[in-house]
């Protein structure tokens, strides 16, 4: 029914446009006036409205400025986010003034100088002078703009401190996963040739070495086994035969990982968190960024931090974060407030909604939460591994 | 008039049929119709489309019948639009709008009627090449919109199409057959653009009338010479990323693939990086931006002289500008790139290099301003767009200096910022332009005149609804709002800036109803409009030298010759106010 009144109401439009056109049309044609004649009176009113036009744009401006303007992203809660923002405010004044002069003069002039009969434009094709001018003084701007965001950039992007926590955010459709180095502050090796249901990020240790190859070994007698004795479509059987030829790559590429003991240990005293993850106030923390599948964003606005997660290298960023969450919910007013991890490339279907919070908090809560999380032994069942990182713990 | 007159003038008047005068023509001025036509109806479907996505956003989960009329039960179940679809939407309209638009209908259209119509030849270079480039062009444009009727939808990891979730089917439904679709298309598309573009310089640089020398060519021609100078060396780089997906995809390369476990499986894919891609896709990408830009820039300065009744203010300066805009915009591409993980150091060179631009921009600004001071403006419709035009150049323009900025970048790339900043700077600015050339050539194009007053009617809705749409945009960039998110329930930290997204859906809705206006005076003065007279703007460029009636060869008798630059407007040495290219100069008169 709707669709039928939607219809008509589009049809009934277009046939008053085209009525009125005609109308139009005829008295036109009736006053013998040409289309290119363009009246005094036309471009006058065109003049003015050009003028009344930039007061409701200025207007509209103001107006989103002031009502939206606490909803803007609250202070910074990271030491180069206050960078940041400082240098955006200053930005943000900068190009609200030119483009304010600039539109002011564009509209006023428009409004201003509109054809009168018998008037002639005043014939000027250049002005080295001015045009010298407007080419120099956006230069020596631009280079302060530049100076200023370098500096702070590579404040951003120096190497990270010694002390720095290191910690992984590992990306996949369409969640997020945050790997601790542990006790010694090292991430263990990686690799997606390892993942399995006890090991979702392919943490490498001699143990998972061991059990992935006699897995693969496993599999791959398997489906020979099968491709002898079994009869198959050609379909499947063109499908088990990529397996088993994948599969064999895979097991190539497994055998050429060598680690010494000591890498093959690093990983045991790693920490997998999901849903939410700490850090503690004052600290830098050296984020390092991969993907299991495809390229995400993780994108951390409120320590205005964001850095892409690239499936095939590491990606960096360093923060220190400045604000605990208890604090930021006293400053924003917002009791539920939460800091955020969010997925900012597109990444398919559910990129709306991967999603992680972050909790800041003084390092001794953050040490007492870090000790209740399960070290990789123990989640992947090394429990005599585990045991012997919990005593060295104490 | 009998064969022997036609004769007489030495024109090649075969006979023609409607195939080879509609169809299948090699005339400059019916293939430049053919584009425009062609990218009208484009710019309606991806205008359709984001009004279906704009709903989606501003009222997430309410039912829409009309959404449900388009989309079908399949991609909207009760009428709420499936959030694969919402990503196809934005896809699909993302690349109609910058490449099948802005692209092949802005140039396709203008530099098709306006080079050998200003410079004064018969017809472009090779006649053949130019068919071939709009047939290129259509056959790319049915396939990108047949692609949307596929069963897994069409391509919709976003008009960039980044890979690893371009070239695996297993990571979104529009990575399949959609995907393909997709790359078949640009890879037309492209050809098309090569043809066009070679054909454009050849003739800019060869067939110029007597007289026409390179300092006294309207800007337009400057500007179109540029962006066809700019296709030809960026469009083969954007074939080469998408050959390499296409192997990617189809034949187990893996140039942009490198450890990657999806779907319980990992992929027999190591050594590529995803962001060569990256790399080569901006290599074109951002050149893209003035390939649009220019010409609709280079259409302003021509409406605004002629109708401020002021020569172009600083031609030279207007020519310098467009050259170092063209030779920067190819060294700045890493600006796109700044959170991928760039070297720090190549990230600054980026900044410094992407900042440079701006220099150029603001003097075409400032010109622009200058030559409306003191003049006697004449406000017909392409005036009123090009003036918009250089509004939306500025105001889009100055958030770009925040983008460039690697250290402010970081907090606001793929926000919603982005998403106004792109779409007032090069969006909006090159549909107004784009626009504003309609409105200014079609008595040249169909020997009619659109209606003027519908023309105002038109442009005051689509310039209050076009800031309408996108100015609020950076409220919510700033609020660390991402784009392409289906709907932002899983954060409450967006609650407060919701309501941004129903003011822009009101204007889009009202917008896009107002450019009915537009179509209906379009095809209506096609064929009822008032007959043109033959210089009904008084303008001094060379196309308006020829007879409103077109004719094979453009001019019925010898190419014009040409005496001076195309902006002698209000000129103190003359009574009128304008004086046409073929006047010959007085006795004593100073050429400029």
């Amino acid at each position: 029914m709707s669709k039928i009144l939607v219809l008509a109401v589009v049809v009934l439009v277009i046939i008053a446009i085209a009525q009125l056109s005609k109308m139009y049309e005829l008295s036109r044609k009736v006053a013998k006036k040409r289309e290119e004649d363009i009246s005094l009176a036309s471009n006058k009113l065109n003049a003015k409205l050009m003028l009344v036009y930039m007061v409701a744009f200025y207007a509209f401006f103001i107006y989103l400025t002031v009502a939206y303007g606490e909803h803007m992203l609250p202070v910074a809660a990271s030491e180069h986010g206050a960078k940041v923002d400082t240098l955006m405010d200053l930005n943000l004044v900068f190009v609200s003034a030119v483009f304010f002069l600039m539109n002011t003069l564009l509209f006023v002039f428009a409004s201003k100088y509109y054809k009168r009969e018998g008037q002639k434009a005043k014939f000027q094709p250049h002005d080295n002078r001015l045009e010298l001018i407007w080419t120099v003084i956006p230069s020596i701007v631009l280079f302060a703009i530049i100076i200023s965001g370098l500096v702070v950039w590579n404040d951003i992007t120096d190497a990270p401190k010694e002390d720095a926590i290191v910690i992984e955010i590992y990306s996949k459709q369409f969640d997020w996963t945050a790997r601790y180095g542990g006790d010694n502050n090292q991430l263990g090796n990686a690799s997606v040739n390892f993942i399995s249901a006890t090991n979702p990020l392919g943490v490498i240790s001699s143990e998972v070495l061991v059990d992935k190859k006699a897995e693969m070994n496993a599999e791959i007698e398997a489906i020979e086994s099968d491709l002898e004795n079994k009869v198959f479509s050609d379909a499947n059987e063109a499908a088990l035969k990529t397996k088993l030829s994948n599969l064999k790559a895979q097991r190539a590429r497994v055998a050429g990982f060598k680690y010494s003991d000591e890498e093959l240990a690093l990983g045991y005293d790693d920490k997998l968190v999901k849903a939410e993850f700490h850090i503690p106030v004052g600290r830098q923390v050296h984020f390092q960024f991969r993907s299991q599948d495809v390229i995400h964003s993780a994108y951390m606005p409120h320590f205005r931090a964001q850095m892409n997660t690239v499936p095939g290298m590491t990606t960096v960023f360093n923060i220190t974060p400045t604000i605990t969450t208890d604090s930021m919910r006293t400053i924003t007013g917002n009791k539920d407030f939460n800091y955020v991890l969010m997925c900012n490339k597109i990444c398919g279907s559910a990129h709306y909604n991967m999603k992680m919070d972050i909790i800041v908090e003084s390092e001794e809560d953050y040490n007492k939460w870090l000790a209740d999380q399960k070290t990789f032994a123990k989640a992947y069942g090394l429990e005599e591994k585990a045991k012997d990182l919990a005593v060295n713990n104490k | 008039m009998s064969s022997a007159t036609i004769h007489d003038h030495g024109h090649d008047h075969h006979h023609e049929t409607f195939l080879t005068k509609y169809i299948f023509s090699q005339d400059h001025k019916m293939i430049g119709k053919q584009f425009l036509v062609t990218a009208v109806f484009m710019a309606f479907v991806a205008m359709m489309m984001s009004v279906l996505f704009r709903l989606q956003l501003a009222w997430p989960d309410e039912q829409f019948e009309i959404v449900k009329f388009f989309l079908g039960e399949k991609w909207a179940p009760e009428g709420v639009m499936d959030r694969n679809m919402y990503l196809a939407l934005v896809t699909i309209h993302g690349t109609i709008m910058v490449f099948f638009v802005l692209t092949g209908g802005l140039s396709g259209t203008f530099s098709n009627l306006l080079i050998p119509l200003q410079i004064g030849a018969r017809d472009m270079a090779s006649g053949l090449l130019n068919m071939l480039s709009y047939w290129f062009f259509a056959l790319s444009s049915i396939i990108m919109i047949s692609s949307l009727f596929l069963e897994g939808g069409p391509a919709s990891g976003g008009w960039t199409v980044y890979p690893p979730l371009s070239a695996l089917p297993q990571a979104m439904p529009g990575s399949g057959a959609g995907m393909t679709f997709w790359l078949v298309s640009m890879s037309l598309f492209i050809v098309s653009s090569l043809l066009g573009g070679l054909n454009y310089i050849v003739t800019i640089l060869n067939l110029r009338t007597k007289g026409m020398s390179m300092t006294r060519l309207p800007l337009t021609i400057w500007a179109f010479l540029v962006t066809a100078i700019l296709g030809v060396l960026s469009f083969p780089v954007l074939f080469s990323a998408a050959l390499l997906l296409i192997m990617d995809r189809s034949f187990g390369t893996a140039f942009y693939l490198s450890d990657i476990f999806i779907n319980g499986e990992v992929l027999n894919a190591t050594g590529g990086s995803p962001i060569l891609y990256q790399h080569l896709f901006w290599f074109l990408g951002h050149p893209e931006v003035y390939i649009i830009m220019l010409p609709a820039l280079g259409i302003t300065s021509e409406i605004i002289a002629t109708n401020s009744r002021k020569p172009i203010f600083g031609y030279k300066a207007m020519v310098g500008s467009i050259l170092a805009i063209g030779f920067l915009s190819f060294i700045v591409w890493g600006h796109h790139m700044f959170v991928t993980g760039m070297n720090p150091f190549l990230g600054s060179v980026f900044v410094v290099t992407t900042l440079l631009i701006a220099i150029p921009s603001a003097v075409k600004a400032f010109n622009y301003i200058t030559t409306l001071w003191k003049g006697q403006i004449v406000y017909t419709p392409g005036m009123l767009f090009s003036i918009a035009l250089v509004s939306s150049f500025v105001t889009g323009g100055v958030t770009g200096i925040i983008l460039a900025d690697s250290t402010l970048d970081i907090n606001v790339h793929d926000t919603y910022f982005v998403v106004g900043h792109f779409h007032i700077v090069m969006g909006m600015s090159a549909i107004l332009g784009m626009l504003a050339g309609v409105y200014h050539w079609f008595p040249k194009m169909f020997g009619r005149m659109l209606n003027t007053k519908l023309g105002y009617a038109h442009f005051w809705f689509t310039f209050v609804c076009a800031y309408g749409v996108f100015f609020p945009m950076h409220y919510l960039g700033l609020a660390g709002a991402p784009r392409r998110y289906y709907q932002s329930s899983e954060f409450a930290m967006f609650d407060g800036v919701m309501d941004l997204n129903v003011i822009i859906t009101v204007f889009a809705i009202i917008g896009s109803l107002a450019q009915l206006i537009f179509l209906y005076n379009f095809i209506y003065s096609i064929f009822r409009g008032q007959v043109a007279t033959q210089n009904p703007w008084k303008s001094n460029t060379l196309e308006w030298t020829t007879t409103v009636k077109h004719v094979h060869g453009n001019w019925d008798g010898p190419l014009p010759e040409v005496h001076r630059w195309a902006y002698d407007y209000s000129n103190p040495d003359w009574d009128e106010d304008f004086v046409p290219q073929t006047t010959p100069m007085k006795e004593g008169e100073v050429a400029h």
